[in-house]
C-alpha cells in the first residue's frame, strides 16, 4: 500500500462475518441510488424547465416534488405491450442488463470515509468493465426488438459507447497514476491535500466528455435521436419495461457525476470529513449535485452532434489528447520530485503545491497548444471552402434577411 | 480480500433482481389486451415492411476493431500506471514507447481515411 | 468438500461456464449462442475472483465481454442467416468422440496425480492478500528489462500490426 497511512484506519465496507450486514448494506446502497433517482428526475425536469424558460412540474405537491412518484404509479398501471416479432430471450434480457450494470457501479463509489459498498483493490477497473456491459444491454434491446429503428440505435451503440470508452479509460489512467492505486477509496484518500482536478484538468474534461457520450445524453444522444430513429433501442418497450431504460439512463448520468467527483474532485473530502464521516456524505452529495447540475446544463444547451462529427471528435480529438496527457503526466511525475525534493509520506497542502503547480501549468500549456492547432485547422478549412466557392463549385449561402420591424 | 467480493455478489443479485421484479410487477398490475395491430412492429404508423434482422454496413465493425486494440493497450498500461511512482525513470520511456507505437497505428488508420464516416 | 459460500460460488460459476459453453455449441440462434458465450465468460471471471485474481477477472470482463463479445455479436449481425436451421454437420459424432477422449485424458491425469486426495486439490488457505501491491508488482515486472519488458513492447507492436491488418482487410476499397 503506497504512502497512504489513513487508508488503514478507514473502514472498507460492511463486516463480512455478518451476512445480514452485507444484505442490509446492499439494500441500503440500492435505496440511496433509487431515492436520489426519484429526486433527480424532479430536479432535472425543474432545471430543464428553467433553461427553456418554463415552469416545469408544479401540480403534484409543493413545487411539483411528487411528480415522479405520480409518474411511476401511472407507469405501473400501463400495459407492457409485447410486439409479436420480438426475440423473447434477448428482448427481456436487455432492460435487466442495462439497469443492473448501472446499479452495480454504485458498489464501489465511496460515499463517505466509512460508507462504501466494497472497497475493491480494482475498483476503478471494476466500474469501467461493468459499464461496458451496459452496452451489451442496449445492443440486445436493439436486436431483440426486431425493429429497424431499434437496430440502428443498437448499432450506433457500438459506434459510440464503445469508441468513447477509449478516451474514458485513457483519462482514467491519469488519476490512477497520480494515486498509485485502483481502489476508489485510495484515490479519494490521496486527494486529501489537493484535488486531482488541479493536477489533471484536461484529463477531467476528457473523462466528463467521454462519460457524457457513454451515458448517451445530449449532445451525444444519437442512440435515441428522436428526429432520425424515433427512440432508438427502446422503441418497442412500454410501461415499466420502458421505464427500466429511462431509469438506466438517468441513473447513469448521476453516476457519471459521482465518478467524476470521486476521481477528480476529492469525493467525500472536505472540512472535517475524516473526523465526522456523516459530513463526508454531505460533501460527496453536494459535489455530485453540483456536477449533475453542470452536466444537465450542458445537455440542454448544446444541440445533438452529427454521427460523423461524433466519431471524428472521439478518434481525432479526444483520443490523441488523452494519449498526450498521459505521457505528459508521466514525464512530470518523474520531473517534479527531482526539482522539489519533498519528504515522502502524506503531503500537506503546502507540500503538494509544487507538484500541483507544475502539472496545472503544463495542462494550461497543453490547452493553449490544442487551441492554436484547432485555429490552424479551422483557418485551413475556411480557406478550402472559400476556394471551392471561388471555383463556382459551391454557392455561398445567402445572407440572412434583415429582421422586419413589426 | 475475497470477502470484499461477497458484497459484490450480493449486490449484483440485488441489482439484477430490481429490474426483474419491476417488470414482473408491471406485467401483473398492468392490463393486458393484446391485438395484432397493437403488437405489430412500429414503423412510423405504416405497415411493417420485412424483417429488421438483416445485414448492416461494415463501418461499425471497423470501429469496434479499433476499440479492441486500444482496450488491450489500456489493460497493458494499467499496471504500469499503478506502479509508476515506484518505478525507475526508465519506466517512463518504456510506457511512452508503447503509447507511441499505438499512436503510430492511430495515425496510420487516420491517414488511410478509415476514421471517416461514410 | 465443505459447503460454504466459496464452494457455492464455485459451483455457480462453474455451472455458468459449462452451461454457457454448451449453449454456444447447441443453440440454433447464433445471437443466443453469443449471449450464452457471454455467460460462460462471466463464469470464468467469477472463477478468477475465487482464485484471488481480481485484476484478471476485471480484464476478462472488460476485454472479453465488453469488447470481443460485442465484436462477435456484431459479426453475427453482419451474417446472412442468424438462425441456423441445422447447427450440426456430419462430423458431430467425431467431435463428441474427441471431446470424450480429451475428458478421459484429463481424468487420467488427475487420477495419476492422486485423484481427489491430491495435495493441490485440497481446500487451500486463501492466497496471501493480493492487494494493490500484487498489481503494482505486475506493473514493475512488465517494465523490468530482465522480466517482461520485451513481451510488453512486442504486445504493443502486435496491437498496431493487428490494427493495420484489420483496417486493410475490413475496408471496402
Amino acid at each position: 500500500m503506497p504512502n497512504l497511512p489513513v487508508a488503514a484506519e478507514i473502514g472498507s465496507g460492511p463486516n463480512p462475518d455478518e451476512p445480514l450486514s452485507i444484505i442490509v448494506a446492499a439494500v441500503l446502497i440500492l435505496l440511496i441510488a433509487m431515492g436520489t433517482l426519484i429526486f433527480n428526475i424532479w430536479f432535472e425536469r425543474k432545471q430543464v424547465a428553467r433553461v427553456q424558460d418554463r415552469l416545469g412540474p408544479n401540480r403534484v405537491g409543493p413545487w411539483g416534488i411528487f411528480q415522479t412518484i405520480a409518474d411511476v404509479l401511472k407507469l405501473l398501471t400501463k400495459e407492457i405491450i409485447i410486439p409479436s416479432q420480438i426475440d423473447r430471450l434477448t428482448y427481456w434480457l436487455a432492460p435487466v442488463l442495462a439497469v443492473g450494470a448501472v446499479i452495480m457501479i454504485w458498489a464501489v463509489v465511496p460515499l463517505s470515509p466509512v460508507a462504501i459498498g466494497s472497497d475493491l483493490n480494482v475498483g476503478a477497473l471494476y466500474f469501467i468493465s461493468i459499464s461496458s456491459l451496459g452496452a451489451v444491454g442496449v445492443l440486445a434491446a436493439g436486436w431483440g426488438s426486431n425493429n429497424k429503428y431499434a437496430l440502428l440505435g443498437g448499432l450506433r451503440v457500438i459506434a459510440q459507447m464503445v469508441s468513447y470508452e477509449v478516451p474514458l479509460m485513457l483519462s482514467l489512467l491519469v488519476p490512477v497514476m497520480l494515486a498509485g492505486s485502483l481502489s476508489m477509496q485510495d484515490i479519494v484518500d490521496a486527494q486529501g491535500a489537493m484535488w486531482y482536478f488541479i493536477l489533471a484538468p484536461v484529463a477531467c474534461l476528457i473523462f466528463t466528455t467521454a462519460g457524457q457520450a457513454e451515458v448517451a445524453r445530449a449532445p451525444f444522444d444519437l442512440i435515441e435521436g428522436e428526429s432520425e430513429i424515433v427512440a432508438g433501442h427502446h422503441i418497442e418497450y412500454s410501461g415499466l419495461a420502458f421505464a427500466m431504460f429511462y431509469l438506466a439512463e438517468w441513473l447513469h448520468s448521476f453516476t457519471l457525476s459521482a465518478l467524476c467527483v470521486t476521481l477528480f474532485f476529492g469525493g467525500w473530502q472536505g472540512p472535517f470529513a475524516v473526523e465526522v464521516p456523516a459530513l463526508g456524505l454531505l460533501w460527496f452529495f453536494l459535489k455530485t449535485y453540483a456536477g449533475y447540475f453542470i452536466l444537465n446544463w450542458l445537455r440542454y444547451t448544446v444541440p445533438r452532434v452529427r454521427i460523423d462529427h461524433m466519431m471524428s471528435f472521439n478518434w481525432k480529438f479526444l483520443t490523441p489528447i488523452a494519449l498526450v496527457v498521459l505521457v505528459m503526466t508521466a514525464t512530470l511525475e518523474k520531473l517534479w520530485p527531482a526539482l522539489f525534493p519533498v519528504d515522502p509520506g502524506r503531503p500537506g497542502f503546502i507540500q503538494s503545491l509544487p507538484r500541483a503547480g507544475i502539472l496545472f501549468l503544463a495542462n494550461l500549456v497543453l490547452v493553449g497548444v490544442v487551441i492554436m492547432i484547432l485555429r490552424q485547422v479551422a483557418r485551413r478549412e475556411r480557406q478550402r471552402v472559400e476556394d471551392l466557392v471561388d471555383e463556382g463549385q459551391y454557392s455561398a449561402p445567402a445572407p440572412m434577411p434583415e429582421p422586419v420591424e413589426v | 480480500m475475497l470477502e470484499q467480493w461477497v458484497f459484490i455478489l450480493v449486490f449484483g443479485i440485488v441489482a439484477l433482481g430490481t429490474p426483474v421484479a419491476a417488470i414482473i410487477v408491471g406485467r401483473v398490475i398492468g392490463p393486458r389486451r393484446p391485438n395484432p395491430t397493437q403488437q405489430s412492429t412500429y414503423e412510423c404508423g405504416m405497415q411493417t415492411v420485412g424483417d429488421a434482422q438483416k445485414q448492416y454496413k461494415i463501418q461499425y465493425y471497423i470501429f469496434t476493431l479499433l476499440f479492441l486494440a486500444f482496450d488491450v493497450e489500456v489493460v497493458l498500461l494499467l499496471p504500469w500506471a499503478l506502479a509508476y511512482n515506484q518505478l525507475p525513470l526508465f519506466a517512463l520511456f518504456e510506457g511512452a514507447f508503447l503509447i507511441f507505437i499505438l499512436a503510430v497505428g492511430l495515425v496510420y488508420v487516420w491517414r488511410k481515411g478509415a476514421l471517416e464516416w461514410r | 468438500m465443505p459447503i460454504n459460500l466459496e464452494t457455492i460460488a464455485f459451483t455457480l460459476f462453474a455451472a455458468m461456464c459449462v452451461g454457457g459453453g454448451l449453449g454456444v455449441a447447441v443453440l440454433r440462434n447464433l445471437f443466443h449462442a453469443a449471449l450464452s458465450l457471454l455467460l460462460a465468460l462471466f463464469g470464468a471471471a467469477g472463477l478468477f475472483v475465487l482464485l484471488s485474481a481480481p485484476f484478471l477477472a476485471m480484464v476478462q470482463i472488460l476485454v472479453y465481454m465488453g469488447a470481443i463479445a460485442i465484436l462477435i455479436l456484431f459479426v453475427i449481425m453482419l451474417t446472412q442467416q442468424v438462425i441456423v436451421p441445422e447447427p450440426y454437420n456430419r462430423q458431430w459424432v467425431l467431435g463428441a468422440l474427441a471431446a470424450l477422449v480429451a475428458l478421459g485424458a484429463l481424468f487420467m491425469v488427475i487420477a495419476q496425480l492422486g485423484g481427489g486426495d491430491a495435495p493441490y486439490l485440497q481446500p487451500q488457505p486463501l492466497a496471501p492478500e493480493v492487494s494493490d501491491s500484487g498489481i503494482a508488482a505486475l506493473g514493475s515486472d512488465l517494465v523490468d528489462p530482465g522480466r517482461y519488458l520485451v513481451p510488453f513492447e512486442v504486445a504493443g507492436l502486435l496491437l498496431t500490426v493487428a490494427l493495420v491488418g484489420a483496417i486493410s482487410i475490413a475496408r471496402e476499397d
